[in-house]
């Protein structure tokens, strides 16, 4: 037997209790289980589904919290240092990224001969893929690959990192829709950072604003439509 | 702090209140009644979490940065974060201006406040980085340090941080005789006893337990009863403050 002592979808806070049974299954480290009682421990938007078999899944997105680095996630980074053979990156997480020169280069390295800083500077941002990261060590990352690599214009625009997946959407819906109406290239770095590469001015700014709008707004129900309706009116308002 | 010094005020009067005799105390509150309480979450933009927190006259101010990479590297748990915490009271949170640097009294309740938030806290989940939480006690009326952990656990919650359960604290007394709930400075200083409790009310534990001065065996029960009770309230207040930084935004939304 299996009861939910929540909505799907509703705000849950640490201490509330989810769930009670047995036949659940549970898609979130943030999720604790008491004897047959399972309880959220962040604040965060519960997910409740009814499987085929019966079993619910129940899972948290978290509303807040910091950058925790997986595999195979697209980040933005700061190069902050330069070490002999590598590049140390603020991935606005608390880990650093570790920028090995095998990422960048395909060919054999001297250091006693080459510089590291001919092909990335402190300062630099790059679009970059966590190859690597356990409990251990830090995150190691790559630039390459299709998209990825030093970026050269456009603006970052820094929101929370748990926000994030608003910005995407259902299988890209909230990018895709900001990609459309203003015309702007953009790359959603999972760690909070977002590259903003527009046509002009005025776009550009309406695309940071609409951004802002998705962080501050991001767990209300209806928004995609309301941030185009947003990125419509200021469009007409600027006359763009 | 400070013993009774000078002409002690009358603490407790008992008045007749539908055909019984209660002790009804300076303030005008029961034995069993909390001060006005007040809770606000997020009030600061530079920390990744913080909350106010107001019992009566006392009003604290916690922030919670992290967890974030820890300084000096030498500090960091290969399995686990660590929680570094700092009580203390501004200079002009007292009556008499008390000096900025940390007493004996601050060190202590800072490590005791951390011991009680390393309960909850799920610092497995964050290897290798540091949590800090700074308290700084505005406006001092007694109760300072539940006051602080309510806020505190408020914050960490704020900035996203994975926790068991949320803490809530509260002082039992005993006043002329009588066991009193949330204990402000001026019953303090006249005190049998003393007793700052801190509870994460779901999971039933206690995190953290005080006692200044006697208690007979009985009384520490109904005074542990008494705490629950006042924590089971302070527990609620919590949880809706938190909800309410959700709810404010959605209006905002909604207005557009």
């Amino acid at each position: 037997m299996v009861r939910i002592h929540v909505q799907s979808r509703s705000i849950v806070l640490p201490g509330d209790i989810i769930a009670e049974g047995n036949d659940i299954v549970v898609e979130s480290p943030f999720i604790e289980r008491k004897g047959n009682q399972y309880y959220a421990t962040i604040t965060g938007l519960v997910n409740v589904q009814q499987l085929e078999d019966g079993k619910y899944k129940i899972s948290i997105i978290p509303l807040e919290g910091a950058y925790i680095p997986k595999s195979g996630d697209i980040v933005i980074g700061l190069v902050k240092d330069i070490g002999l053979t590598h590049w140390e990156v603020d991935i606005a997480s608390p880990y650093k990224g570790i920028l090995t020169i095998q990422e960048v280069l395909d060919r054999p390295f001297n250091p006693a001969v080459d510089s590291l800083k001919k092909y990335l500077d402190v300062g630099d941002y790059i679009v970059a893929k966590v190859v690597a990261f356990d409990r251990a060590r830090d995150p190691l990352l790559t630039i390459k690959g299709k998209g990825l690599g030093r970026i050269v214009e456009g603006s970052i625009v820094e929101i929370k990192p748990s926000r994030i997946p608003r910005v995407i959407g259902k299988k890209g819906s909230m990018v895709n829709m900001l990609m459309n109406e203003t015309g702007c290239e953009i790359v959603v770095g999972q760690n909070g950072r977002i590259l903003v590469n527009c046509p002009n001015k005025d776009l550009e700014e309406i695309a940071i604003l609409s951004i802002k709008k998705i962080e501050v707004e991001a767990h209300t129900t209806g928004l995609t439509e309301r941030v185009r309706e947003f990125i419509r009116e200021e469009k007409a308002r600027r006359g763009v | 702090m400070g013993g009774g010094a000078g002409e002690k005020p009358v603490l407790i009067r008992w008045e007749e209140r539908d055909g019984q005799k209660v002790a009804v105390r300076h303030d005008g509150r029961l034995a069993a009644q909390l001060r006005p309480i007040r809770m606000e979450v997020g009030v600061l933009s530079n920390a990744d979490g913080s909350a106010l927190v107001e019992y009566g006259g006392t009003r604290v101010l916690a922030a919670v940065y992290g967890p974030r990479e820890a300084h000096p590297r030498h500090m960091a748990l290969p399995d686990r974060a660590v929680i570094r915490c700092r009580y203390h009271m501004a200079p002009f949170s007292t009556a008499e201006r008390k000096t900025p640097a940390p007493t004996r009294r601050e060190v202590e309740l800072s490590k005791v406040i951390r011991e009680a938030l390393e309960a909850v806290v799920l610092t497995e989940l964050f290897p290798r980085t540091a949590i800090d939480v700074y308290m700084e006690v505005l406006q001092s009326d007694g109760g300072t340090r539940t006051a602080a952990i309510t806020a505190a656990s408020l914050a960490l919650a704020d900035a996203g941080i994975a926790m068991r359960d949320l803490v809530a604290g509260v002082a039992v007394g005993k006043v002329d005789g009588v066991l009193v709930l949330d204990i402000d400075e001026i019953e303090d200083n006249y005190a049998e006893a003393d007793m700052p409790v801190a509870m994460a009310p779901n999971l039933g534990r206690v995190l953290l337990l005080q006692l200044n001065g006697v208690l007979a065996h009985d009384e520490f029960v109904q005074a542990m009863e008494l705490a629950r009770k006042g924590i089971q309230t302070i527990y609620k207040l919590q949880k809706e403050a938190l909800r309410r930084k959700y709810v404010e935004v959605v209006q905002e939304g909604d207005e557009q």
